[in-house]
């Protein structure tokens, strides 16, 4: 119990990467998905965060006292280039999703999917012949 | 302990945001929910020592990032169909989370100042920042002058995803005048059951 009350931040995030997780791979709503990419992405960046975390630590700028401890600065850096190649993802994702909904009216996956293979039907139809 | 607690709370308020968008059908409400979990996300970095990751969440996962979703509501249906909980899903993420869960074993302790990320280039980054680079804040230092290629290399991708963006909302694949509520009309199906209709009219 002890054990899990010291790891509490690794737990958790591993709860919230998997909330996230779910929403991507179980919900057909594509603006749902996106969210759940958000949380997902977001639990991974506090995972990393945490890990840099020293006890009785401070922010990585120099305060010009050698007794200072600081946090690990690397994953902060890290992470900063990750949120904002996330919001660029993010952007074509969105993107993405309103072309879909011009081409489908429908931002559904299930729905989509249906569309898609009438298509292909009426395609094979097609081919099949024009005598019938 | 204090400083435990805050940060202790603040992540299980992450869950409960996450819990709760998860289930909202209401779309603009779920927009929400998700810049609201970006800001408690930046609260905690705070407390977890990350002063410069917490502002760029802040405004990118909380603003930018809701603005985006925001525009493509406008354009986009507002409700959800309800789904029932997906059984097959919801397994994959229960063993995927368990298997991450037995792994948090080989974790070093949260916050051990011996763990081996903080003994390899860490110190060196810190000691050098003032003398090398001028520059106080270590975490500057390190994304414009020690990696400096991250950075560049992230600008590329931000320049890409630009270029992708606006290839997919003004390319050439786009139909030009849509009324609202109207949608392209490119699906085979569609297109057969409308000549059929035409031909029944006129017959």
């Amino acid at each position: 119990m002890s054990d899990i009350a010291a790891q509490w931040n690794y737990y958790v995030v591993i709860v919230l990467m998997m909330l996230g997780f779910y929403a991507v791979i179980a919900r057909g709503n594509m603006v749902k998905k996106m969210v759940g990419l958000n949380i997902f992405q977001t639990s991974v960046f506090m995972l990393y965060i945490s890990v840099g975390k020293i006890d009785g630590g401070t922010a990585p700028i120099l305060t010009g006292d050698a007794a200072s401890v600081y946090s690990n600065p690397l994953p902060h850096v890290l992470i900063l280039t990750a949120i904002v190649v996330g919001v660029a993802t993010t952007a074509v994702g969105y993107a993405l999703i309103i072309r879909i909904h011009e081409a489908y009216g429908t931002i559904e996956d299930d729905e989509v999917a249906a569309l898609v293979d009438a298509d292909q039907e009426a395609r094979e139809r097609a081919d099949a012949g024009p005598a019938s | 302990m204090g400083m435990f607690a805050v940060n202790a709370f603040l992540i299980f308020l992450l869950v409960i945001i996450a819990v709760v968008a998860l289930n909202v059908h209401r779309l603009f409400a779920l927009v929400m929910l998700s810049g609201a979990f970006s800001l408690t996300a930046a609260a905690q970095f705070v407390v977890l020592d990350a002063v410069d990751v917490a502002f760029t969440e802040a405004a990118v996962g909380a603003g930018i990032s809701t603005v985006l979703a925001l525009a493509t509501l406008s354009l986009v249906p507002r409700e959800e169909k309800p789904h029932a909980i997906a059984p097959l899903p919801a397994l994959i993420a229960v063993a995927t989370g368990a298997l991450l869960m037995v792994s948090i074993g080989d974790l070093p302790q949260f916050g051990a100042a011996d763990a081996p990320v903080h003994i390899h280039v860490a110190p060196d980054y810190i000691s050098g920042s003032e003398k090398l680079i001028g520059v106080p804040n270590v975490v500057t230092s390190v994304l414009a002058s020690y990696r400096g290629y991250d950075t560049l290399g992230e600008t590329v991708v931000i320049f890409t995803a630009a270029i992708a963006v606006l290839l997919i909302l003004a390319g050439w694949t786009r139909a030009p005048h849509l009324r609202d509520g109207e949608t392209e009309n490119t699906h085979i199906a569609q297109n057969a059951q409308d000549r059929e209709d035409g031909q029944k009219d006129a017959g």
